[in-house]
């Protein structure tokens, strides 16, 4: 990472200048913009990902997985998802690498190094969902902004680390604490020290649950620097940017935390339904916090032939945020009927559940096989698209594929 | 008077080109010396810890204003009036990837200007503001999608089991 910005540093000015545009940068650029030219062209080895993952967007890096890449039941790091706000650091000191706890709810700022932190603290592992917000947001019609995310912004992986909780009794945190946020290493896209291009958090009961995690390591190794090495802030089953990579500092707020992205409409969705397209003015926005009910068919790959007669055994995971999956179906008829899967309990709480079906058609064809999960409360996917929202968050309709009968 | 102008940005095109070969030349050697001096330092800096980020090629575009169907390669723009205004004010903090997958119309457009001004760093875009609005709406206009879409782009193959 070093090498590339130090290339593209020495190069820029002379480029800049044959661009004719240094006039529109001059004063705005920082010294360290890396024209497009000269960005690394190969995410996929850049990053050890699978061929198959789809590059939304390479400055920032966002990349997200298709189903057929997201059946294992652990998801291996070739087919997660990479979401940046901003960009990814360009130095990890990790032998000078600390965590600070402040704000102005703790009893006493603390700063642990990184062997600190593995050292006085007892270790947890668990498997745990994380779903980007934004996962799903090219159906909303309108379209919304961002990253138009399909269904791949999604994985289950192991993660080892401490827990958050007991990081902060040892602090000492005042009774009036409501909130934690996070601050991190990355680097605000225009390059600007004062910016941060994410600080999020969450209340103080989803940081002292057993599963909040500060982790270090990611499926049994260091965490890839794509998904925060060497420090990540983990909460499982809600919008993957609370789980904030990089991790430098935590604020323990009496206030719920105000960073950036906290405000505005940024991981938030209308208070009250809206009609599409509507406008929705800040206040009237709601932080998001558990992700909602939702399920992948990993297995077949869409576009499946096969001759008459033959079973077709499907499976997938399914997950429900704060929530266990308490069923999970198939159609084949568009939902005119339902038909149950096998659903396994999930390996630990927040972790994503697997399912499996062998399902028979009555005749040659085209079918969708459409997959819904209902949460432990009893809610079910939608099989259209949810409630329109302004940001395009929360698309938790159905995952179906394509299979012909021949 | 649109023909013209495009004319000229073709023209202006074509002289960036030549210009960037040569700049790119001088940069690819360059940029060799620095790659093979830094390559050192980087390696004892982080002790192999991130052992898959170490490898980096340092691909130099030979071919900045190349235009192939009606395509600017290097950042995918569809070639029309306002394609230069949008490479030069809009793919400095992000890449052009992001332009295009967001499909608004001009008033969304304007407030997501607006938004950028006033939290990303962005500039005054002055007289181009309207030039790059007209070139995102004319070119990459919003779908109506509905409430379900049907699924598109089926690669069908023969499921062994």
């Amino acid at each position: 990472m070093k090498r590339r910005n130090f290339v593209a540093k020495s190069s820029f000015g002379g480029l800049a200048a044959l661009l004719g545009v240094d006039i529109v940068y001059k004063n705005v650029m920082p010294a360290g913009y890396t024209p497009v030219a000269l960005q690394d062209s190969d995410p996929f080895k850049l990053f050890n990902k699978d061929k198959g993952m789809i590059v939304l967007n390479d400055k920032p890096w966002n990349i997200e997985a298709q189903a057929h890449l997201l059946d294992d039941k652990v998801t291996p790091n070739k087919s997660i998802f990479i979401r940046n706000n901003g960009l990814i650091p360009e130095e990890i000191d990790v032998e000078n690498w600390t965590l600070t706890i402040d704000g102005e709810s703790v009893q006493q700022e603390k700063t642990y190094s990184l062997a600190e932190l593995k050292s006085k603290f007892k270790h947890h592992t668990y498997q745990l969902t994380l779903e980007c917000g934004g996962n799903g947001r090219s159906e909303f019609d309108p379209p919304a902004k961002g990253n138009q995310w399909t269904i791949g912004a999604v994985y289950c992986a192991s993660w080892t680390g401490v827990r958050l909780r007991d990081v902060l009794e040892d602090v000492g945190i005042k009774d009036d604490a409501v909130y934690f946020g996070y601050h991190a290493a990355d680097l605000h896209l225009s390059r600007d020290p004062t910016k941060e291009p994410i600080s999020r958090g969450a209340p103080m009961s989803k940081a002292l649950q057993d599963e909040t995690i500060l982790a270090f390591q990611m499926n049994g190794v260091d965490i890839p620097l794509a998904h925060g090495y060497p420090l990540r802030v983990i909460a499982g089953g809600w919008p993957a940017s609370v789980s904030g990579k990089w991790l430098q500092r935590i604020n323990i707020r009496n206030i719920v935390h105000d960073g950036t992205k906290m405000t505005g409409t940024a991981y938030r969705v209308p208070c009250k339904p809206v009609a599409p397209g509507e406008k929705v003015a800040d206040e009237d926005m709601c932080i998001i916090e558990s992700m909602p009910v939702k399920s992948l068919i990993t297995y077949p790959k869409s576009g499946a032939t096969l001759s008459k007669g033959k079973k077709l055994k499907i499976r997938g995971h399914a997950w429900a945020g704060e929530l266990e999956v308490a069923k999970m179906e198939y159609s084949i008829d568009f939902g005119a009927t339902w038909n149950t899967c096998v659903i396994e309990k999930p390996a630990n709480r927040l972790a994503w559940q697997h399912f499996s079906a062998q399902i028979s058609f009555p005749q040659e064809g085209y079918y969708e096989v459409w997959a819904k999960a209902t949460d432990s409360n009893g809610i079910s996917q939608p099989m259209l698209l949810p409630g329109w929202n302004p940001k395009g968050y929360l698309n938790n309709a159905c995952h179906r594929i394509a299979v012909k009968i021949a | 008077m649109k023909m013209q102008n495009h004319d000229n940005l073709k023209r202006n095109f074509q002289r960036l080109y030549r210009k960037i070969i040569l700049a790119s030349v001088v940069v690819t050697i360059g940029g060799i010396a620095l790659i093979y001096f830094i390559f050192d330092s980087s390696l004892s800096a982080f002790k192999g810890n991130e052992p898959e980020t170490e490898i980096v090629e340092i691909p130099v575009d030979d071919d900045f204003g190349k235009i192939e169907n009606g395509i600017h390669v290097s950042t995918g723009f569809i070639e029309a009036p306002g394609m230069v205004e949008t490479i030069q004010n809009c793919t400095n903090c992000h890449s052009a990837k992001l332009v295009m997958q967001n499909r608004m119309n001009q008033e969304r457009w304007k407030s997501t200007i607006k938004w950028m001004q006033e939290t990303q760093n962005l500039w005054d875009l002055g007289e181009n503001e309207a030039v790059i609005i007209n070139y995102l709406v004319t070119n990459y206009p919003p779908k109506k999608k509905g409430r379900r879409e049907v699924l598109a782009d089926i690669e069908w193959y023969q499921l062994e089991e």
